[in-house]
Protein backbone atom coordinates (compact mmCIF):
# COMPACT_ATOMS: atom_id res chain seq x y z
CA UNK A 1 0.00 0.00 0.00
CA UNK A 2 1.33 3.36 -0.68
CA UNK A 3 1.66 5.58 2.33
CA UNK A 4 -0.51 8.49 2.25
CA UNK A 5 1.51 12.39 1.36
CA UNK A 6 1.98 13.80 5.00
CA UNK A 7 -0.29 16.90 5.81
CA UNK A 8 0.42 16.99 9.75
CA UNK A 9 3.98 18.34 10.57
CA UNK A 10 2.43 19.94 13.59
CA UNK A 11 1.58 16.86 14.63
CA UNK A 12 5.63 15.53 14.37
CA UNK A 13 8.33 15.48 12.02
CA UNK A 14 10.21 12.63 10.36
CA UNK A 15 13.92 12.94 11.88
CA UNK A 16 16.33 14.46 9.03
CA UNK A 17 18.29 12.18 7.54
CA UNK A 18 21.69 14.35 8.46
CA UNK A 19 20.35 14.39 12.20
CA UNK A 20 19.88 10.62 12.37
CA UNK A 21 23.59 10.20 10.87
CA UNK A 22 24.69 12.22 14.12
CA UNK A 23 22.81 10.12 15.73
CA UNK A 24 23.51 6.60 15.41
CA UNK A 25 26.91 7.26 15.99
CA UNK A 26 26.19 7.30 19.91
CA UNK A 27 24.70 4.10 20.32
CA UNK A 28 27.07 0.99 20.05
CA UNK A 29 30.31 -0.25 21.21
CA UNK A 30 32.24 1.59 18.11
CA UNK A 31 30.50 4.91 18.77
CA UNK A 32 30.12 7.32 21.46
CA UNK A 33 27.92 5.41 24.23
CA UNK A 34 29.25 6.41 27.02
CA UNK A 35 27.69 8.34 30.41
CA UNK A 36 28.02 11.49 29.82
CA UNK A 37 28.29 11.46 33.80
CA UNK A 38 30.84 9.66 33.69
CA UNK A 39 34.10 11.79 34.55
CA UNK A 40 36.73 8.79 35.10
CA UNK A 41 37.52 7.85 31.20
CA UNK A 42 37.28 8.99 27.64
CA UNK A 43 34.00 7.11 27.04
CA UNK A 44 32.25 9.75 29.19
CA UNK A 45 34.69 12.84 28.68
CA UNK A 46 33.66 12.41 24.82
CA UNK A 47 30.16 12.02 25.72
CA UNK A 48 29.69 14.79 27.42
CA UNK A 49 31.52 16.78 24.76
CA UNK A 50 28.74 15.44 22.86
CA UNK A 51 26.21 16.67 24.95
CA UNK A 52 27.70 20.20 25.41
CA UNK A 53 28.03 20.49 21.36
CA UNK A 54 24.23 19.78 21.02
CA UNK A 55 23.33 22.22 23.98
CA UNK A 56 25.30 24.95 22.36
CA UNK A 57 23.50 24.45 19.18
CA UNK A 58 20.39 24.66 21.15
CA UNK A 59 21.11 27.52 22.83
CA UNK A 60 22.62 29.34 19.60
CA UNK A 61 18.90 28.44 17.67
CA UNK A 62 17.20 30.71 20.65
CA UNK A 63 20.11 33.47 21.01
CA UNK A 64 20.85 32.00 24.47
CA UNK A 65 23.35 31.25 26.78
CA UNK A 66 24.55 26.95 26.74
CA UNK A 67 23.97 27.57 30.89
CA UNK A 68 20.75 28.33 30.18
CA UNK A 69 19.82 24.97 28.39
CA UNK A 70 18.12 22.12 30.91
CA UNK A 71 17.38 18.62 28.80
CA UNK A 72 14.57 17.10 28.99
CA UNK A 73 12.16 14.25 27.94
CA UNK A 74 10.17 16.62 25.63
CA UNK A 75 7.97 19.57 25.51
CA UNK A 76 5.30 18.25 27.78
CA UNK A 77 8.02 17.38 30.68
CA UNK A 78 9.32 21.23 29.84
CA UNK A 79 6.07 22.66 30.37
CA UNK A 80 5.49 20.62 33.93
CA UNK A 81 8.81 21.43 34.97
CA UNK A 82 8.56 25.10 34.25
CA UNK A 83 4.59 25.69 35.57
CA UNK A 84 4.97 23.31 38.60
CA UNK A 85 8.62 24.08 39.37
CA UNK A 86 8.20 28.00 39.21
CA UNK A 87 5.23 28.08 41.29
CA UNK A 88 6.07 26.04 43.36
CA UNK A 89 9.50 27.80 44.01
CA UNK A 90 7.90 31.39 44.59
CA UNK A 91 4.66 30.25 46.64
CA UNK A 92 5.53 32.67 49.58
CA UNK A 93 5.47 35.85 46.77
CA UNK A 94 1.51 34.28 45.32
CA UNK A 95 -0.60 32.14 43.94
CA UNK A 96 -1.93 33.47 40.96
CA UNK A 97 -1.17 32.63 37.38
CA UNK A 98 -2.29 33.63 33.87
CA UNK A 99 -2.72 31.73 30.96
CA UNK A 100 -5.20 31.16 28.16
CA UNK A 101 -7.79 28.92 27.26
CA UNK A 102 -6.15 27.63 23.78
CA UNK A 103 -2.82 26.50 25.38
CA UNK A 104 -1.67 22.56 25.03
CA UNK A 105 -3.30 20.05 27.31
CA UNK A 106 0.37 19.95 28.53
CA UNK A 107 0.01 23.70 29.83
CA UNK A 108 -3.40 23.44 30.69
CA UNK A 109 -3.30 19.98 33.03
CA UNK A 110 -0.87 21.08 34.46
CA UNK A 111 -2.35 24.20 35.77
CA UNK A 112 -5.63 21.85 36.83
CA UNK A 113 -2.90 20.27 39.09
CA UNK A 114 -1.96 23.32 40.26
CA UNK A 115 -5.56 25.11 41.27
CA UNK A 116 -5.82 21.55 43.17
CA UNK A 117 -3.15 22.22 44.91
CA UNK A 118 -4.82 25.72 45.86
CA UNK A 119 -3.48 28.13 42.94
CA UNK A 120 -5.63 30.11 41.38
CA UNK A 121 -5.46 30.34 37.50
CA UNK A 122 -7.11 32.58 35.25
CA UNK A 123 -7.48 31.42 31.56
CA UNK A 124 -7.46 33.88 28.84
CA UNK A 125 -9.56 34.22 25.95
CA UNK A 126 -8.52 34.86 22.96
CA UNK A 127 -8.78 37.45 20.23
CA UNK A 128 -11.70 35.71 17.54
CA UNK A 129 -8.55 35.65 15.27
CA UNK A 130 -6.61 33.27 17.99
CA UNK A 131 -3.90 35.86 19.61
CA UNK A 132 -3.34 37.06 22.85
CA UNK A 133 -2.84 40.15 23.40
CA UNK A 134 -0.24 41.78 25.92
CA UNK A 135 -3.12 44.06 26.77
CA UNK A 136 -4.70 41.33 27.80
CA UNK A 137 -2.17 39.74 29.83
CA UNK A 138 -1.90 43.13 31.29
CA UNK A 139 -5.34 43.53 32.43
CA UNK A 140 -5.19 40.03 34.07
CA UNK A 141 -2.33 40.45 36.19
CA UNK A 142 -2.78 40.95 40.46
CA UNK A 143 -0.38 41.54 42.84
CA UNK A 144 -0.23 37.88 43.70
CA UNK A 145 0.33 36.71 40.29
CA UNK A 146 4.15 34.70 39.98
CA UNK A 147 3.84 33.41 36.95
CA UNK A 148 2.28 34.49 33.03
CA UNK A 149 2.22 30.92 30.79
CA UNK A 150 1.45 31.76 26.80
CA UNK A 151 2.50 29.54 24.45
CA UNK A 152 4.78 31.12 21.11
CA UNK A 153 2.56 29.05 18.49
CA UNK A 154 -1.34 27.42 18.29
CA UNK A 155 -0.88 23.72 17.47
CA UNK A 156 -4.05 23.44 16.19
CA UNK A 157 -4.03 26.45 14.24
CA UNK A 158 -0.81 27.83 14.00
CA UNK A 159 -1.20 31.23 14.86
CA UNK A 160 1.70 32.92 16.33
CA UNK A 161 1.37 35.45 19.56
CA UNK A 162 3.72 38.38 20.02
CA UNK A 163 6.09 36.96 22.82
CA UNK A 164 8.08 40.06 23.02
CA UNK A 165 5.34 42.50 23.87
CA UNK A 166 4.02 40.30 26.21
CA UNK A 167 7.53 39.71 27.89
CA UNK A 168 7.40 43.77 27.89
CA UNK A 169 4.46 43.52 30.35
CA UNK A 170 5.30 40.91 32.49
CA UNK A 171 9.00 42.08 33.23
CA UNK A 172 7.50 45.09 33.84
CA UNK A 173 5.08 43.39 36.25
CA UNK A 174 8.05 41.65 37.87
CA UNK A 175 6.45 38.29 37.16
CA UNK A 176 7.78 35.48 35.50
CA UNK A 177 6.99 34.39 31.85
CA UNK A 178 6.80 31.17 30.46
CA UNK A 179 6.64 30.32 26.94
CA UNK A 180 5.77 27.14 25.12
CA UNK A 181 7.51 27.21 22.27
CA UNK A 182 7.24 23.27 20.90
CA UNK A 183 5.45 24.33 17.52
CA UNK A 184 7.35 27.35 16.85
CA UNK A 185 11.07 26.84 17.47
CA UNK A 186 13.47 26.12 14.49
CA UNK A 187 10.31 27.90 12.48
CA UNK A 188 10.10 31.79 13.00
CA UNK A 189 12.87 33.54 15.25
CA UNK A 190 13.31 33.27 18.52
CA UNK A 191 15.50 35.52 20.32
CA UNK A 192 16.06 35.17 24.43
CA UNK A 193 18.77 38.34 24.02
CA UNK A 194 15.90 40.65 23.07
CA UNK A 195 12.73 38.71 24.27
CA UNK A 196 12.02 39.07 27.77
CA UNK A 197 11.09 35.68 28.37
CA UNK A 198 11.97 33.61 31.45
CA UNK A 199 11.50 29.97 30.89
CA UNK A 200 10.94 28.75 27.34
CA UNK A 201 9.75 24.62 25.90
CA UNK A 202 11.19 23.10 22.51
CA UNK A 203 10.33 19.61 21.38
CA UNK A 204 12.82 17.84 19.33
CA UNK A 205 10.13 15.94 17.63
CA UNK A 206 8.46 18.95 16.48
CA UNK A 207 11.88 20.15 14.27
CA UNK A 208 13.20 17.57 12.48
CA UNK A 209 14.62 15.96 15.67
CA UNK A 210 13.73 12.52 17.25
CA UNK A 211 10.96 12.32 19.77
CA UNK A 212 11.68 11.66 23.84
CA UNK A 213 14.03 15.07 23.87
CA UNK A 214 13.07 18.11 24.50
CA UNK A 215 14.32 21.06 26.35
CA UNK A 216 13.62 24.07 28.99
CA UNK A 217 15.66 27.17 28.74
CA UNK A 218 15.50 28.46 32.09
CA UNK A 219 16.80 32.09 32.13
CA UNK A 220 20.41 33.11 34.09
CA UNK A 221 20.00 37.37 33.89
CA UNK A 222 17.95 37.82 35.89
CA UNK A 223 17.97 33.99 37.46
CA UNK A 224 14.92 31.72 37.28
CA UNK A 225 14.94 29.58 40.17
CA UNK A 226 12.91 26.16 40.17
CA UNK A 227 11.76 23.17 42.22
CA UNK A 228 13.04 19.64 40.91
CA UNK A 229 10.25 17.43 39.64
CA UNK A 230 12.75 14.61 38.87
CA UNK A 231 15.05 13.87 41.88
CA UNK A 232 18.39 11.42 41.48
CA UNK A 233 21.91 12.30 40.68
CA UNK A 234 21.35 16.07 39.93
CA UNK A 235 21.85 16.36 36.33
CA UNK A 236 21.65 19.49 34.89
CA UNK A 237 22.19 21.47 37.88
CA UNK A 238 19.84 20.08 39.92
CA UNK A 239 16.79 20.82 37.84
CA UNK A 240 16.52 17.30 36.21
CA UNK A 241 18.13 14.25 37.19
CA UNK A 242 18.35 11.61 34.83
CA UNK A 243 21.07 10.61 32.63
CA UNK A 244 21.22 12.61 29.27
CA UNK A 245 20.56 10.38 26.41
CA UNK A 246 23.80 11.53 24.09
CA UNK A 247 22.04 10.38 21.31
CA UNK A 248 18.71 12.02 21.71
CA UNK A 249 20.81 15.25 22.49
CA UNK A 250 23.01 15.22 19.58
CA UNK A 251 19.59 14.61 17.13
CA UNK A 252 17.94 17.64 18.75
CA UNK A 253 21.12 19.79 19.13
CA UNK A 254 21.86 19.04 15.12
CA UNK A 255 18.21 19.66 14.30
CA UNK A 256 18.43 23.20 16.12
CA UNK A 257 21.62 23.85 13.74
CA UNK A 258 19.86 22.49 10.44
CA UNK A 259 16.99 24.40 11.65
CA UNK A 260 18.84 27.77 11.83
CA UNK A 261 20.61 27.33 8.93
CA UNK A 262 17.74 27.26 6.57
CA UNK A 263 15.22 29.03 8.71
CA UNK A 264 14.64 32.00 6.29
CA UNK A 265 14.63 30.27 3.09
CA UNK A 266 12.09 27.36 4.13
CA UNK A 267 9.51 30.21 5.88
CA UNK A 268 9.83 31.33 2.13
CA UNK A 269 9.36 28.30 0.97
CA UNK A 270 6.72 26.98 3.14
CA UNK A 271 4.66 29.98 2.78
CA UNK A 272 4.23 29.58 -1.38
CA UNK A 273 2.77 26.46 -0.82
CA UNK A 274 0.88 27.33 1.92
CA UNK A 275 -0.34 30.11 -0.74
CA UNK A 276 -0.26 27.50 -3.06
CA UNK A 277 -2.88 25.63 -1.39
CA UNK A 278 -4.85 28.31 0.21
CA UNK A 279 -5.55 29.48 -3.65
CA UNK A 280 -6.24 25.98 -4.99
CA UNK A 281 -9.38 25.62 -2.76
CA UNK A 282 -10.33 29.04 -1.43
CA UNK A 283 -12.84 29.51 -4.58
CA UNK A 284 -14.86 26.53 -2.71
CA UNK A 285 -18.17 28.33 -1.55
CA UNK A 286 -18.44 28.36 2.83
CA UNK A 287 -14.92 27.71 3.70
CA UNK A 288 -12.93 29.69 6.18
CA UNK A 289 -9.56 30.10 7.35
CA UNK A 290 -9.58 29.71 11.60
CA UNK A 291 -7.06 32.03 13.02
CA UNK A 292 -5.11 35.48 11.87
CA UNK A 293 -4.06 35.06 8.50
CA UNK A 294 -0.68 36.98 8.99
CA UNK A 295 0.53 36.08 12.50
CA UNK A 296 0.85 32.56 11.88
CA UNK A 297 3.33 29.70 11.07
CA UNK A 298 4.54 29.57 7.31
CA UNK A 299 3.77 26.06 7.46
CA UNK A 300 -0.22 26.00 8.78
CA UNK A 301 -3.12 26.19 7.78
CA UNK A 302 -6.62 25.31 9.48
CA UNK A 303 -9.80 25.58 7.58
CA UNK A 304 -13.47 25.01 8.39
CA UNK A 305 -15.37 23.85 5.52
CA UNK A 306 -18.95 24.50 6.34
CA UNK A 307 -21.72 21.51 5.58
CA UNK A 308 -19.03 18.72 5.97
CA UNK A 309 -18.11 16.62 8.80
CA UNK A 310 -14.69 16.58 9.38
CA UNK A 311 -14.18 12.91 9.68
CA UNK A 312 -15.79 11.82 6.99
CA UNK A 313 -13.75 14.58 5.09
CA UNK A 314 -11.25 12.72 6.54
CA UNK A 315 -12.15 9.66 5.38
CA UNK A 316 -12.79 10.85 1.83
CA UNK A 317 -8.90 12.04 1.71
CA UNK A 318 -7.45 8.64 2.58
CA UNK A 319 -4.42 9.52 0.33
CA UNK A 320 -3.58 12.65 2.72
CA UNK A 321 -2.48 12.30 6.53
CA UNK A 322 -4.72 15.30 8.03
CA UNK A 323 -6.11 16.05 11.49
CA UNK A 324 -9.16 17.16 12.08
CA UNK A 325 -10.71 19.81 15.05
CA UNK A 326 -13.81 17.12 14.78
CA UNK A 327 -15.20 15.86 17.67
CA UNK A 328 -15.46 12.13 15.85
CA UNK A 329 -11.72 12.05 15.44
CA UNK A 330 -10.87 12.07 19.56
CA UNK A 331 -11.90 9.39 22.15
CA UNK A 332 -14.46 12.22 24.31
CA UNK A 333 -16.78 13.46 21.12
CA UNK A 334 -16.02 16.74 22.08
CA UNK A 335 -15.27 19.10 19.39
CA UNK A 336 -11.77 21.20 19.73
CA UNK A 337 -11.46 23.28 22.72
CA UNK A 338 -9.20 25.82 20.58
CA UNK A 339 -11.55 26.69 17.54
CA UNK A 340 -14.60 27.02 20.70
CA UNK A 341 -12.30 29.39 22.72
CA UNK A 342 -11.97 31.33 19.28
CA UNK A 343 -15.73 31.66 18.99
CA UNK A 344 -16.29 29.09 16.30
CA UNK A 345 -19.77 27.00 16.45
CA UNK A 346 -20.00 23.61 17.28
CA UNK A 347 -20.61 23.06 13.57
CA UNK A 348 -17.93 24.75 11.90
CA UNK A 349 -15.39 23.10 14.29
CA UNK A 350 -16.92 19.81 13.85
CA UNK A 351 -15.78 21.34 9.79
CA UNK A 352 -12.54 21.85 10.37
CA UNK A 353 -9.51 20.30 9.18
CA UNK A 354 -5.66 21.11 9.74
CA UNK A 355 -2.80 21.00 7.01
CA UNK A 356 0.37 21.73 7.97
CA UNK A 357 3.47 21.67 5.75
CA UNK A 358 7.07 20.85 5.66
CA UNK A 359 10.26 20.33 4.70
CA UNK A 360 9.49 17.54 2.73
CA UNK A 361 5.84 18.66 1.22
CA UNK A 362 6.18 19.61 -2.49
CA UNK A 363 4.33 21.69 -5.52
CA UNK A 364 2.86 18.25 -6.51
CA UNK A 365 1.85 17.30 -2.75
CA UNK A 366 0.00 20.60 -2.48
CA UNK A 367 -1.65 20.01 -5.91
CA UNK A 368 -2.88 16.29 -4.80
CA UNK A 369 -4.70 17.48 -1.73
CA UNK A 370 -6.49 20.62 -3.37
CA UNK A 371 -7.49 18.31 -6.03
CA UNK A 372 -8.65 15.29 -3.44
CA UNK A 373 -9.82 17.78 -1.20
CA UNK A 374 -12.07 19.35 -3.96
CA UNK A 375 -13.13 16.00 -5.03
CA UNK A 376 -14.13 14.94 -1.37
CA UNK A 377 -15.58 18.18 -0.70
CA UNK A 378 -18.40 17.94 -3.71
CA UNK A 379 -19.31 13.98 -2.44
CA UNK A 380 -20.15 14.92 0.84
CA UNK A 381 -21.32 17.90 -0.08
CA UNK A 382 -23.95 15.97 -2.52
CA UNK A 383 -24.59 13.62 0.60
CA UNK A 384 -25.35 16.91 2.89
CA UNK A 385 -28.43 17.44 3.92
CA UNK A 386 -27.39 20.96 5.08
CA UNK A 387 -26.04 21.68 2.13
CA UNK A 388 -29.18 21.33 0.46
CA UNK A 389 -30.75 23.81 3.25
CA UNK A 390 -28.18 26.07 2.67
CA UNK A 391 -28.88 25.97 -1.53
CA UNK A 392 -32.44 26.24 -0.82
CA UNK A 393 -31.48 29.60 1.35
CA UNK A 394 -32.83 28.15 4.95
CA UNK A 395 -31.50 29.71 7.61
CA UNK A 396 -29.58 26.39 9.72
CA UNK A 397 -30.01 29.05 12.91
CA UNK A 398 -33.45 29.21 12.31
CA UNK A 399 -34.23 25.61 12.89
CA UNK A 400 -34.97 23.66 16.62
CA UNK A 401 -32.52 20.75 16.37
CA UNK A 402 -33.07 18.39 18.96
CA UNK A 403 -29.44 18.53 20.64
CA UNK A 404 -28.63 14.61 20.84
CA UNK B 1 -9.74 4.75 13.69
CA UNK B 2 -10.08 1.31 11.46
CA UNK B 3 -13.99 0.81 9.56
CA UNK B 4 -14.90 -2.73 8.87
CA UNK B 5 -15.45 -3.59 5.05
CA UNK B 6 -19.05 -2.91 5.30
CA UNK B 7 -18.65 0.72 6.88
CA UNK B 8 -16.22 1.44 4.05
CA UNK B 9 -18.20 -0.30 1.47
CA UNK B 10 -21.30 2.26 2.19
CA UNK B 11 -19.19 5.25 2.46
CA UNK B 12 -18.06 4.62 -0.93
CA UNK B 13 -21.01 3.75 -2.75
CA UNK B 14 -23.48 4.82 -0.49
CA UNK B 15 -27.00 3.66 -1.81
CA UNK B 16 -30.33 5.46 -2.07
CA UNK B 17 -29.08 9.09 -1.86
CA UNK B 18 -31.36 12.08 -2.25
CA UNK B 19 -34.52 13.87 -1.70
CA UNK B 20 -38.38 12.80 -2.06
CA UNK B 21 -41.08 15.52 -2.80
CA UNK B 22 -41.75 15.99 1.54
CA UNK B 23 -45.37 17.84 0.45
CA UNK B 24 -46.15 14.67 -1.08
CA UNK B 25 -48.91 12.70 0.65
CA UNK B 26 -47.48 9.70 0.09
CA UNK B 27 -43.62 10.56 1.27
CA UNK B 28 -43.02 10.25 4.78
CA UNK B 29 -39.85 12.84 6.06
CA UNK B 30 -37.93 12.15 9.14
CA UNK B 31 -34.69 14.79 10.24
CA UNK B 32 -32.96 14.04 13.15
CA UNK B 33 -29.63 15.36 14.76
CA UNK B 34 -28.20 18.20 14.96
CA UNK B 35 -25.14 20.40 13.18
CA UNK B 36 -23.79 21.27 16.85
CA UNK B 37 -23.95 17.57 17.59
CA UNK B 38 -22.16 16.72 14.16
CA UNK B 39 -24.26 15.00 12.60
CA UNK B 40 -27.95 15.57 10.58
CA UNK B 41 -30.27 12.52 9.30
CA UNK B 42 -32.29 13.39 6.90
CA UNK B 43 -33.90 9.83 5.56
CA UNK B 44 -37.16 9.74 3.18
CA UNK B 45 -39.77 6.81 2.43
CA UNK B 46 -42.46 6.73 0.07
CA UNK B 47 -45.28 4.07 0.34
CA UNK B 48 -47.58 2.76 -2.43
CA UNK B 49 -51.27 2.03 -2.04
CA UNK B 50 -50.72 -1.10 0.23
CA UNK B 51 -48.49 1.02 2.14
CA UNK B 52 -45.05 -1.08 1.34
CA UNK B 53 -42.28 1.23 1.29
CA UNK B 54 -41.55 1.84 -2.10
CA UNK B 55 -37.99 3.94 -2.19
CA UNK B 56 -36.45 5.40 0.08
CA UNK B 57 -34.08 8.32 0.19
CA UNK B 58 -31.45 10.06 2.44
CA UNK B 59 -28.87 13.00 3.20
CA UNK B 60 -26.58 12.41 5.94
CA UNK B 61 -23.93 15.16 7.30
CA UNK B 62 -22.00 13.15 10.04
CA UNK B 63 -18.99 10.56 10.28
CA UNK B 64 -18.34 7.59 8.37
CA UNK B 65 -20.59 5.68 10.56
CA UNK B 66 -23.61 8.10 10.13
CA UNK B 67 -23.19 7.92 6.52
CA UNK B 68 -22.96 4.41 6.50
CA UNK B 69 -25.86 3.92 9.11
CA UNK B 70 -28.65 5.47 6.96
CA UNK B 71 -27.22 4.07 3.53
CA UNK B 72 -27.91 0.73 5.18
CA UNK B 73 -30.96 1.49 6.60
CA UNK B 74 -32.61 2.54 3.09
CA UNK B 75 -31.87 -0.43 1.73
CA UNK B 76 -33.41 -2.72 4.74
CA UNK B 77 -36.58 -0.17 4.82
CA UNK B 78 -37.83 -0.96 1.02
CA UNK B 79 -40.41 -3.26 0.67
CA UNK B 80 -41.24 -3.33 4.50
CA UNK B 81 -44.49 -2.03 5.42
CA UNK B 82 -44.43 1.13 7.91
CA UNK B 83 -45.02 -1.33 11.43
CA UNK B 84 -42.19 -3.36 9.81
CA UNK B 85 -40.15 -0.21 9.45
CA UNK B 86 -40.80 0.80 13.06
CA UNK B 87 -39.49 -2.82 14.36
CA UNK B 88 -35.83 -1.65 13.14
CA UNK B 89 -33.11 -1.22 16.28
CA UNK B 90 -30.27 0.32 16.99
CA UNK B 91 -28.57 -2.81 17.42
CA UNK B 92 -29.04 -5.00 14.23
CA UNK B 93 -27.51 -1.50 12.39
CA UNK B 94 -24.54 -1.48 14.93
CA UNK B 95 -24.76 -5.20 14.61
CA UNK B 96 -24.50 -5.58 10.70
CA UNK B 97 -21.70 -2.57 10.56
CA UNK B 98 -19.88 -3.66 13.36
CA UNK B 99 -19.85 -0.79 14.75
CA UNK B 100 -17.08 0.25 17.57
CA UNK B 101 -19.13 1.85 21.10
CA UNK B 102 -18.08 5.32 20.38
CA UNK B 103 -20.17 5.20 17.41
CA UNK B 104 -23.41 3.37 18.56
CA UNK B 105 -24.77 6.66 18.49
CA UNK B 106 -24.80 6.54 14.70
CA UNK B 107 -27.22 3.64 14.96
CA UNK B 108 -29.17 5.50 17.15
CA UNK B 109 -29.36 8.40 15.38
CA UNK B 110 -30.90 5.97 12.31
CA UNK B 111 -33.33 4.07 14.24
CA UNK B 112 -34.68 7.69 15.29
CA UNK B 113 -34.56 9.04 11.73
CA UNK B 114 -37.27 6.00 10.48
CA UNK B 115 -39.19 6.45 12.99
CA UNK B 116 -39.45 10.38 12.86
CA UNK B 117 -40.03 9.31 9.12
CA UNK B 118 -42.62 7.03 10.01
CA UNK B 119 -44.65 9.32 12.04
CA UNK B 120 -44.19 11.91 9.60
CA UNK B 121 -46.27 9.70 7.02
CA UNK B 122 -49.02 8.94 9.82
CA UNK B 123 -49.57 12.02 10.59
CA UNK B 124 -50.01 13.12 6.88
CA UNK B 125 -52.75 10.06 6.44
CA UNK B 126 -54.65 11.21 9.79
CA UNK B 127 -55.56 14.86 9.21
Amino acid sequence: MEKPIYFDYLATTPVDPRVVEKMVHCLSIEGNFGNPASRSHLYGWKAEEAVENGRRQVADLIKADPREIVWTSGATESDNLAIKGAAHFYVKKGKHIVTSKIEHKAVLDTCRQLEREGFEVTYLDPGSNGLITPEAVSAALREDTVLVTIMHANNEIGTVNDIAGIGEVTRAAGVLFHVDAAQSAGKVVIDMENMKVDLLSMSGHKMYGPKGIGVLYVRRKPRVRLEAQMHGGGHERGMRSGTLPTHQIVGMGEAAHVAQEGMELEAVRLKALRRRFWDGIKDIEEVHINGDDIHRLPGALNVSIAFVEGESLIMSLKDLAVSSGSACTSASLEPSYVLRALGLSDELAHSSLRFSFGRFTTDDDVDAAVAQLRTAVEKLRDLSPLWDMFKDGVDLNSIEWAAH
Amino acid sequence: MAYSDKVLDHYENPRNVGKLDADDESVGTGMVGAPACGDVMRLQIKVNADGIIEDAKFKTYGCGSAIASSSLLTEWVKGKNLDEAEQIRNTEIAEELALPPVKIHCSVLAEDAIKAAVKDLREKRSR
